[in-house]
């Protein structure tokens, strides 16, 4: 038989027992259930109204939305692909440059034992997070994409451009703003999410795993590679998604200093075109009976399909290399 | 192997000095064990012995640890071949938990260079018959090292500490954390070990330190302001039949501790 009474009841030894903790339990119990149902229905919301405000455009086009290389709101046709491919490039390029930095960034701040080093360290890499993208945009317009027109990407068509395979990434075009650019600076807005998760994940592993491998004559780097990143691993992952979700999502700063063509071009120093810069640019003179208005909702929605596909397939990953294991 | 010596050994925690003044022979292919009331410094004191008592942060030692002519704390010493050749055992048994069985055997051979498969497989084998582990664990090989009951774990980490072919074997309170009959497989795989390895091994039950050490080491803090002393260190049987100080006698014979 189950006690329900919220008043003071007697058990079984006579001692009054008060039933307090019950109705905690219950109201915590109802509220995580109703938060999580909640994200649940918000989630499927979201889908539902962009699969129906996307549907228009994508019977009417058809698989020409994902294949074609043209937008044009003149003609009512529109392709995604530019979109579709620059997103994909700068956040594959900020994960690059971002995911060894953090990693880096995340084993210092837990290795060094100072804390006069460590803890200012620690607060600056917290403070970039806290920069609004709008501020990265215009330092990245004039200062960064400057910068690397000016130095990086010379010396990286001069360099790396003479590769076989790799130097298709960096043939040199005249453009001022360009994929490269922008990769670079959601890398920077990248780095400080991905740094603090990391750093808290690394934070938990057992100091145990650590003396093991010391106690092996380990150095520090294998009690590192050995004992800490391993354990830390789906943290990491968990970490980089947390960094992905960010740079496929951010709007401003990029759309600032890519160059917004509609070219698809295998160099990075080309320019190029995201799904949220697109939205971003041309949410005001979609009508709400128009083409493009759907068409720009069918953007989102392959925007959100790609964010839950990419944090799904993560999953996967880490649950296959993590058999067994805890 | 040969005798390991503790010449003037101090050791710090930040400014708390914990051991003051430790000079001990450690005999080499005997058993040594050292007790001890809890915060008395025996962990300490073994962990300086392979140079991980540095490895926390703010600590220090001053002092020698000589290894046959081998001044462990010279100028030039790298305390990753200090640990090569003096291996550790610790209190809570810690397999790696991302690698299978095999992989922690051959964890330390594998930071040496050696790759090739069969020679790893034999070193294993070898390693962890020298445990005790090689028959309950032979047909789990490739199972991850993080699913063991507490004394295969255990003894799987013997196994790992002994693949890279230590002459020395340092035990921190091994057998606490387990079952009793773990606790007695344990202690007969460090009979079987003496053949091999120098042991030490730091425990806080009295009954083990008599069941199998050969020599057996008590020490003390008397009080906070004042660095933990080695006490009284001599033939196992003496110590637990003829103690020459008091508070030896005092503390086998359950005084206090």
């Amino acid at each position: 038989m189950e006690e329900r009474s919220t008043t003071r009841s007697v058990s079984d030894a006579g001692v009054p027992v008060r039933r307090r903790l019950r109705i905690g339990d219950l109201t915590l119990r109802g509220g995580t259930v109703a938060v999580s149902l909640g994200l649940v229905v918000l989630l499927a919301g979201l889908l539902v109204v962009l699969a129906t405000g996307a549907a228009p455009a994508l019977s009417q086009l058809g698989l020409s939305f994902f294949t074609s290389r043209q937008w044009d709101p003149v003609t009512n046709h529109f392709g995604a692909l530019p979109y579709i491919y620059g997103t994909l490039v700068t956040s594959t390029v900020a994960l690059v440059l971002a995911l060894p930095v953090s990693i880096g960034l995340a084993l210092l701040l837990n290795e060094v034992r100072s804390k006069w080093v460590r803890n200012p360290l620690t607060v600056l890499v917290d403070l970039l997070a806290a920069i609004p993208s709008v501020v990265y945009g215009l330092w990245g317009l004039f200062v960064l994409a400057p910068a690397l027109n000016t130095y990086l990407a010379p010396f990286l068509a001069r360099t790396l451009g003479k590769l076989p395979v790799l130097g298709a990434l960096f043939v040199p075009t005249p453009a001022v703003g360009n994929m490269l650019n922008a990769g670079v600076i959601l890398a920077v807005m990248i780095v400080p999410i991905i740094t603090a998760v990391t750093r808290e994940v690394i934070a938990t592993v057992p100091a145990d795993l650590r003396e093991a491998s010391l106690a092996l004559g380990a150095t520090r780097f294998e009690s590192i590679r050995m004992a800490v990143l391993p354990y830390a691993r789906s943290g990491i992952v968990g970490a980089t998604m947390l960094g992905l979700g960010r740079a496929l999502g951010e709007t401003i700063a990029v759309s600032m200093v890519i160059g917004n063509g509609l070219g698809i071009s295998a160099s990075l120093l080309a320019p190029g075109y995201t799904i949220p810069a697109v939205i971003a640019n041309e949410f005001r003179e979609a009508t709400s009976t128009g083409l493009q208005h759907s068409a720009l909702l069918a953007l989102a929605l392959v925007l959100v399909v790609i964010a839950l596909v990419l944090a799904g397939a993560s999953r996967l990953l880490v649950r296959r290399s993590e058999r067994g294991f805890r | 192997m040969s005798d390991l010596q503790v010449i003037g050994l101090n050791a710090w925690f930040g400014a708390d000095r914990v051991l003051g003044d430790i000079n001990m022979k450690v005999e080499a292919g005997r058993v040594t064990a050292i007790i001890g009331p809890s915060g008395c410094g025996k962990s300490t004191l073994l962990r300086c012995l392979n140079r991980m008592h540095e490895e926390v942060p703010n600590a220090r030692v001053t002092g020698k640890v000589v290894y046959g002519d081998w001044d462990l704390y010279g100028p030039d010493v790298d305390p990753t071949d200090v640990r090569c050749h003096i291996g550790m055992v610790f209190q809570r048994p810690n397999p790696f938990p991302t690698m299978t069985v095999l992989e922690n055997v051959v964890a330390g051979l594998r930071l040496r260079g050696h790759y090739d498969r069969a020679s790893l497989h034999d070193n294993a084998e070898r390693a962890m018959r020298l445990a005790g582990v090689w028959d309950e664990l032979k047909d789990r090989l490739n199972r991850p090292g993080g699913r063991l009951s507490g004394g295969q774990a255990q003894r799987l980490c013997i196994a790992r500490a002994l693949a890279v072919g230590p002459d020395m074997l340092l035990m921190d309170e091994p057998a606490s954390a387990l079952d009793p009959i773990s606790t007695q497989q344990i202690e007969d795989t460090i009979q079987e070990l003496k053949e091999t390895v120098t042991i030490v091994i730091v425990t806080h039950n009295m009954q083990q330190a008599a069941r199998i050490s050969d020599r057996t080491a008590f020490m003390l803090r008397e009080s906070h302001d004042r660095p933990s002393a080695l006490i009284e260190y001599d033939e196992t049987r003496v110590m637990f039949t003829a103690p020459t100080d008091k508070r030896t006698e005092a503390y086998i014979t359950g005084r206090f501790g």
